[in-house]
Order: C-alpha cells, then structure tokens, then sequence
C-alpha cells in the first residue's frame, strides 16, 4: 500500500517524522514481546502446576505426603514404590485392560461408520443429504448429560448395564457425529476432478473410496481416529452411570471411585494411578501433535 | 420403495426376468441407493441413539417414580417448587457463564500473546499450554482435589507463603463454586487458545501494515480489525462452550460432588444423583431435560455462525 501511495522513493523520505516513529515502533515491539513472554511464562507454569503436583505426590511416601511440617512442592526421598504397588494391583490391571478393549472397538466402530457416511454425504448429492449433515451437526451439540438417564433404561433394558459392550454400544453418540462432521469437510476439499478421472477410468464407488479418498484424506483419518481417541478413554458420564461392578470398569470411573476407599487414602498411589490413566492420550498428543490441533480446529474452521 | 416395484414387475411378467434383474442391478448400482446404505450405519447411530432416547426421556419424565402411571408434567413441578432445584438452576447458569466467560478472556490473551513472538517458539508454548486439554479431566480434578485438600493442601502452603490466610477452598459454599470455575477455567482455557489462534493466523498480515501506516495504534488495530475478523469464530466457540460447560459433570462430580449442602450441584450433576443414585428416573430426566431448551437456542446459533462461515469461506 505505501509502495503504492509514494513510487517514487522509500516512504520515509517522502513522509518526514515516519523514521522516529518506525523507533517508537520498535520499542514498543520490544515491550510487547516482553509483556508476551512473561504472560506464558505465568500461564506455563499455571497450566502444568496441578499434573506436575500431581507426579511429585506419586513418588512421595505415605508418610512424606502425611507430613505437614515440609513444603508439599518438593520431593525428599523420591521413590517409585507407589507405581509398582499401583501397577502390581489387579484391579487396576483390570481397569486399563477394560479401557483399551473398550476404546479400540469403539475407535474402529466409529471410523468405519464415519468414513462411509462421510464419503457418502460429501460425494453423493441424494435425497435429504443436506439435512443429514445438518443433523450429524447437531447432534455433535447434543451433551451425553442430556441422555445418560433414558439411555441408562435403554442399555438396562437390553441387559448390558455393568458390562463394556453397553458401553460400546452408547460411546459411538460421542464420538460419530464429530468425526462424521470433520471428514465431510476434508473430503469435500479433495478436487472434483479426481473423481472424475477415477470413474473414467471405470473405478465404481468402493474402489473411488479406498484408492482415492481415504489416502488424499489421511491427516483428516487420523485427526478424526486421536480424537475419537481421546474421547472414548476420556469419557466419564457413561461408565459412572452404566458400571457398578469394579471388574467392568474402565479407567476413569474405576481410579476415581474404586482407589478412594475410607477415611486414609493413599494419595501416592491415587496420583500414580491416575497418571498412568492419563498417559496414553498424552503420548498421543506428544507425537501427533499437529494431526491434534487440526482435528481440534477443524469443527469450526472446516466443514 | 423402488425395490418393491422391481419386485413387483418381477412376479407380473416372469418372461421378462432377465430385464428386471438387470434393473435389479442398475438399481442397486444407482448412487443414492449407494449413499443411503453408507449412511445408513450413521442414521442408526443418530436415531437409535440420540433421537429416540431425546423422545424417551420426554416420556419417561412424564411417569411417576415406579414408572407405572403417566403424571404429566407434575416431576416438572415438584422440581420447581424445590429449593434445592432453584440453586442447581442458578448455579448451573452461574459456573457457566462465568467459567465461559474467563475461559474466553485467558484464551484470548493468551492466543494473543503466542501470536506476537517468532514463529519458532510458538509450537513450544503452545504444547506445554494444551496439556491440561489432553489429561481426562476426571483424573485432572483429581489432582486439583487434592491441591484443594482442606489440611494438605499446596495451593494454600503458597498462599501461606506470601502471607495471607488459608482458603477453605472446598468447605465453605462460595469458595466452592470458585474452586469448581477455577478448574474449568484451567482445564477449557487452552481450548479458547488453540482456536483463536487459528483465527489470529488466519488474518491477513496486510492489513495490519496498512493500519500501522495510517498510525493505528495497537489497541485500534485489535478494536478494529482482529475483533471484526475474528467475530465468527469467537461466538462459535463460546456457544459451543457454553453448551459443554452448561451439560458438565465430571469437575462437579470429582471436585465437590455435589456439596457442601448440593450448593454447588448443576444440573448433570443433580440429575446423576436424583435419577440413578436416588432411583428416581423419571425425575432425573426431567432434571436434564431442563437444559433442553436453553441449549436447542444455543445450538441454533451456532449452527447459523458455522453456516455463515462455511459461506464466507467458500
């Protein structure tokens, strides 16, 4: 624009008092990049306080953790003592195996249906598609508070309360429409012209799907597969509401409600197991990061 | 329907199988019938499993407490006569809209903050900001419960540090209800972060200059142009927030269950315990079909923002 308004010369020869400003520009930078580092300095340490609390409390002893007279943040004798009790229980051994069973049939459910549906909304103009997308929408809006007390009858009703498969049954609400919603739009952005070419070529739909969509529309396949990820191990309305039996219980409900027993908890232990619950989802995150974000942003910006 | 008129003129005219079948074919070969058997899967999960419970718990809350007589909307009364199911309404309304409205204003600065340093260090910054995002929030609270323990707690051992007195974080009501926004607040934050910064990035660079040259400032740069540009997504994602925040469960659940005297119940939460722990379905339904219409309202706004950005976009 200034190139535009003065194509004679540089802009601060024609415009006199323009390099003090660029000065004041400068410093004003400087400042604003300082006020910046110290907000996420502050916020950094704000953010990771309760997990980082939550480690130094796991390799603490029963007896440092009841001690009041020393600072809670540090650690004296640090000890792994409490993961090999946590992990040497068997409930506990029990919960995560639940949890993985669980999340993989439902991860593998959910892509299977939202892959084809997607396909199929985005490609294939047929009658009531818009409002289908619509409603697949919608539903991603619907929260699982809202439906845990019929579905609560419903699962009751079919003989599957107390067990992970009502739980496979009922996690698909939470996971479907999301992913549905974020592959229409990553295949919708694949150009018409590919298809095209594909069904000159004689391909029919299966083969338009396997060959062109799912490869061009990997990074969206794998957003949608962390998130669906993330939301199955993360869920927690459901299996408190459907699991009683500590045997059946997946890892949330089961380290919140079976690890707190009496009066003296052992809070080591409670810290250790939950921080192993919590590690897969953050393994994911740590190496998938940029598949995460996307998949994260993509609701809004996609679609 | 077109396969029973298939059908229809296979049994009429045998001698003319052949064509029929081959229509058989074509029609089982035709997109839509294609389309609607891959979406069929979807349109079981949608109607199985959200539609017909949505139309259940509509009935069920209309039963009385053996669900063997229909009582019309009488849970609905008895609900609002309670005062107990006052305070879940206004406390429910309360951690909403202040928990969204802080998740939005710390998301917001702190997008803006990550946005003005080089580009190298933001993925840095950006990772460690996003973990209270990733760790399920019921093993988080879990942790931030014990921070908050009344005679263990760290969070007070600073407080104490600087000088001031012990907080009674989950004792005492007000300080309750706090505690439950401040682990929202933490918990949703990043997520604000992580999409306006995909919104910051998204506004064009030029336009900047152009204002930095007509000596904008640069709080008239953000009145001006980042609001206006970022106007969509910023009512996006504090509708759908509001909407996640409204229907939570698991911080209440972890963090107070409930208490001190159900001050600081929402509605998942009273739901949970009125239906399921008390054994009073039809009840607890009618508790979470209350949030029924404040979210349909919410949801339709998003639903118009979303639109108006797919437009925008295209």
């Amino acid at each position: 624009m200034s190139a535009a308004a003065h194509p004679s010369g540089r802009p601060s020869d024609a415009v006199p008092g323009l390099g003090r400003r660029i000065g004041s520009l400068r410093s004003e930078r400087r400042w604003a990049l300082w006020t910046a580092y110290i907000s996420l300095i502050i916020a950094a340490i704000v953010m990771l306080a309760p997990p980082l609390y939550m480690l130094l409390t796991s390799m603490k002893t029963s007896a440092e953790v009841a001690d009041l007279s020393g600072n809670p943040w540090m650690v004296h004798a640090p000890t792994w003592e409490n993961y090999a009790a946590i992990i040497g229980n068997p409930m506990f051994r029990g919960f995560f195996y639940n949890s993985i069973i669980l999340t993989v049939c439902v991860v593998a459910i959910t892509m299977v249906i939202s892959v084809f549906a997607a396909f199929a909304l985005a490609r294939m103009k047929f009658f009531g598609s818009q409002v289908l997308a619509t409603g697949v929408f919608l539903t991603y809006l619907v929260p699982d508070t809202l439906l845990f007390i019929p579905l609560y009858q419903i699962v009751g009703g079919l003989g599957l309360l107390n067990s992970i498969w009502g739980l496979v049954l009922v996690y698909p609400t939470l996971t479907v429409p999301f992913c549905t919603w974020i592959m229409i739009g990553y295949f919708a952005s694949i150009p018409k012209e590919l298809d095209e070419a594909a069904l000159i070529d004689g391909a029919n739909w299966m083969q338009m799907l396997t060959k062109i969509f799912i490869p061009v529309a990997l990074p969206g396949i794998i957003a949608a597969t962390i998130f669906a990820f993330t939301v199955s191990w993360a869920a927690f309305v459901y299996p408190t509401a459907f699991i009683t039996r500590p045997d059946e219980m997946p890892l949330t409900i089961g380290v919140v409600s079976q690890l707190i027993r009496g009066d003296t908890f052992a809070w080591g232990q409670l810290m250790a197991g939950a921080l192993i619950a919590a590690l897969p989802p953050v393994i994911v995150y740590a190496f998938l990061m940029d598949y995460y974000i996307a998949g994260l942003t993509a609701g809004a910006t996609k679609g | 329907m077109a396969s029973d008129s298939n059908a229809a003129v296979l049994a009429a005219r045998p001698a003319a199988a052949r064509p029929a079948s081959s229509a058989m074919k074509r029609f089982a070969r035709r997109r839509s019938t294609i389309a609607f058997l891959m979406t069929l899967p979807l349109i079981s999960v949608i109607g199985g499993l959200v539609v017909w419970p949505a139309g259940y718990a509509i009935y069920l809350s209309m039963l009385n407490r053996r669900q063997t007589a229909f009582i019309g909307l009488e849970n609905f009364d008895i609900l609002l006569d309670s005062e107990t199911f006052r305070s879940v309404i206004w406390q429910s309304c309360f951690f909403a809209i202040t928990a969204v409205l802080l998740k939005a204003l710390v998301g917001f600065w702190l997008a803006h903050m990550l946005h003005h340093i080089p580009t190298k260090g933001q993925r840095m910054w950006r990772g460690m900001l996003l973990v209270p995002w990733v760790i399920p929030p019921a093993l988080s609270t879990l942790g931030w419960w014990w921070m908050f323990d009344p005679s263990y707690s760290s969070i007070n051992y600073l407080i104490n540090a600087i000088g001031f007195p012990s907080v009674p974080w989950l004792g005492e009501p007000w300080w309750a209800r706090i505690s439950v926004i401040i682990v929202n607040v933490w918990y949703g934050a990043p997520f604000f972060m992580i999409m306006y910064l995909a919104a910051l990035k998204s506004v064009p660079d030029q336009l900047y200059e152009a204002a930095a040259i007509d000596g904008a400032t640069g709080w008239q740069g953000l009145r001006h142009i980042t609001l206006p540009m970022m106007q969509n997504i910023i009512s996006i994602t504090v509708l759908f927030s509001l909407i996640v925040t409204f229907a939570n469960y698991d911080i209440v659940r972890v963090l107070t269950n409930g208490g001190p005297r159900d001050l600081t119940q929402v509605f998942a939460s009273y739901a949970f315990q009125v239906g399921v722990l008390s054994g009073n379905i039809p009840r607890g339904a009618a508790v979470s079909l209350f949030m029924f219409p404040l979210l349909a309202v919410i949801a339709y706004f998003v639903l118009r923002g979303v639109n108006k950005r797919t437009k925008e976009m295209a």
